[in-house]
């Protein structure tokens, strides 16, 4: 099988101080290989080292040791970035430049015809939610969630065999969210490689087929998502919202937060909800939600899996 | 924006020769001298303001505001990057100083001095080529250091430039460790009085073939030389 992206013993040092420099290590001999055509989660708490390895790849940072390919070629060619896309986090770009300007403007850098950039531009705006009445207004004075917009819908100006993006959802309001997902699965479904940092566990487990973890720099877990949560043991747990119900009308034994509109009962077998909602209607209270939370993934964020 | 500071420049410009011209009415008789002086004078300035401010924005404003983040995705090189940036700024000088000089031009043809009006542009030359230099510093400077500080750096280079020669003389007066100093400086720093010839302008002379062609060589070497360094310096460059 052929790797989309193969990153080698990669390790990184920010040198930090003035006059005494010091070294801190952000990223410690990483190796990670992404098959072509899925959704790839690179997830980590704040400070993992996931920035610092996209900008490695896209050669905005030059690593201590190590090495890495993309599609192929080393990163350091950069005739391949034609086939790539990347939006930084929190992007940012030229004030002075309207959004259908810029995305001009990189399909013209990205060699594409006049024709197709502006065909492109609208396309690819429209896809990320970005308000028709907003494209030609200045950048600078766009907020952050629709500069946001504007960094996604510029990545995918060439058509892009793989794209990179660092926190894709950050700043985005929810519908903003729900549109991103539906844009990753659709490019996902077109075969195009989705390579993203996040640490929104939902989107993870909504999106990704494999998800690489960092800690510290250093890489805890790889695999796929639904292997990784069997070996971690998963454990299923239901969070049921009540309304009209105090804690101490509900039967001992349960796990119980009160919260302003009345309940949120902790359950981890599922054949217990339908006891809990009987004995919360004896007291009058009413069913809000259920919702399923996987209770492993966040523990695979913070412990490594071990064996 | 930055169409617009030229737009502004040149303006202001056409505004010097406006004073010029009512300036060159009081000083009786000598009118075309004053408005070659004043014109080509602030032609150099308002050219070096250009180079210095536009040449230090081009590259370290897009560091300080992190747009090269998405422009490095492309297949754009750090070398291609430096040199586009530098040539783009020298073609808009170019045109800068065309019109400058189209303007002095005009006016000297208003007072009625038709030979002046062309006798001034292997001068108006010599500038723009010494403003080539200025945007290769200002370029330079900014592959590695703040926008302020590039611009401050650069700003010293084209002050000490100018007395470049006298730094040399001043080295021949000086005990033996400031000469070294001294004639470092003067070999490290381009000496920007090749291209002064404003003053011999105004009475209606041009360069020699010679210094004209020598000022020229000197100015593509160093430009050359220079750029050469920042596109190494750059493509080292993490952008954190
Ligand atoms: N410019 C820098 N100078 C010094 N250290 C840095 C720099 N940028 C990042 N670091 C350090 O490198 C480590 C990794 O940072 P990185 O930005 O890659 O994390 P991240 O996983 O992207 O975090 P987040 O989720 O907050 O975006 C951190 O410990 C951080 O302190
Ligand atoms: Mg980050």
């Amino acid at each position: 099988m052929n790797y989309i992206v193969e990153i080698e013993n990669l390790t990184k040092d920010y040198e930090v101080g003035f006059w005494k420099k010091k070294k801190v290590r952000a990223l410690d001999d990483l190796t990670l290989a992404v098959k072509p055509g899925q959704i790839f989660g690179f997830l980590g708490g704040n400070g993992a080292g996931k920035t610092t390895t996209i900008k490695i790849l896209m050669t905005l940072l030059f690593p201590t040791s190590g090495t890495a390919r993309i599609l192929g070629s080393d990163i350091s060619d950069v005739s391949m970035h034609r086939r790539i896309g990347y939006c930084p986090e929190n992007p940012y770009f030229y004030d002075y430049l309207t959004a259908t300007e810029l995305m001009k403007y990189f399909g013209e850098l990205l060699g594409l015809n006049s024709a197709d950039r502006s065909r492109r531009a609208s396309e690819l705006l429209t896809k990320v939610g970005l308000d028709e009445k907003d494209w030609n207004k200045q950048l600078r004075k766009y907020s952050k969630g629709m500069l946001q917009r504007v960094g996604l819908a510029q990545a995918l100006i060439n058509e892009p065999e793989i794209v990179f993006f660092d926190e894709p959802m950050s700043g985005l309001d929810p519908i903003g969210r729900r549109e991103i997902r539906e844009l990753i699965i659709e490019l996902r479904q077109k075969g195009t490689t989705v390579f993203m940092s996040t640490h929104i566990l939902s989107d993870v487990e909504a999106l990704c087929d494999e998800v690489a973890i960092l800690r510290g720099g250093k890489l805890t877990a790889t695999g796929r998502l639904d292997e990784l949560l069997t070996r971690q043991g998963e454990r299923q747990v239901y969070e049921v919202s009540l309304k009209n119900v105090s804690a101490d009308q509900l039967p001992n034994g349960y796990s119980v937060r009160s919260i302003a509109s009345g309940v949120i009962v902790e359950i981890d077998d599922e054949s217990q909800i339908d006891n809990l909602l009987i004995e919360a209607r004896k007291s009058g209270g009413h069913l809000i939600s259920v919702q399923p939370v996987r209770q492993s993934l966040e523990e695979l964020f913070v412990e490594p899996p071990t064996a | 924006m930055r169409d617009r500071v030229l737009y502004n420049l040149v303006l202001f410009v056409l505004i010097i020769i406006a004073c010029a011209i009512l300036l060159g009415d009081l000083t009786d008789g000598h009118e075309a001298r004053t408005i070659v002086n004043i014109g080509l004078n602030a032609m150099l300035m308002f050219g070096a303001f250009i180079a210095i401010f536009v040449g230090v924005a081009l590259v370290s404003k897009e560091i300080e505001k992190r747009t090269v983040f998405a422009i490095f995705a492309k297949p754009i090189g750090r070398g291609e990057f430096i040199v586009g940036k530098y040539l783009g700024l020298c073609l808009t000088l170019a045109v800068n100083v065309s019109v400058m000089g189209l303007g002095v031009s005009l006016a000297l043809i208003y007072v009625g001095n038709t030979g002046l009006a062309g006798t001034i542009w292997p001068s108006i030359l010599l500038i723009f080529f010494e403003l080539t230099i200025l945007t290769a510093v200002a370029t330079l400077f900014s592959s590695f250091s703040s926008p302020a500080l590039s611009a401050l750096l650069t700003f010293f280079v084209f002050v000490i430039g100018h007395f470049s020669t006298s730094l040399r003389d001043l080295a021949a007066l000086s005990s033996q460790s400031a000469r070294y100093f001294f004639e470092a400086i003067y070999f490290v720093l381009p000496n920007l009085s090749h291209f002064t010839f404003v003053t011999n302008a105004s009475h209606g002379d041009m360069p020699p073939a010679s210094m004209l062609g020598g000022a020229i060589l000197y100015a593509i070497v160093f430009d050359a030389i220079l750029i050469a360094a920042a596109m190494i310096i750059f493509s080292r460059r993490n952008f954190k």
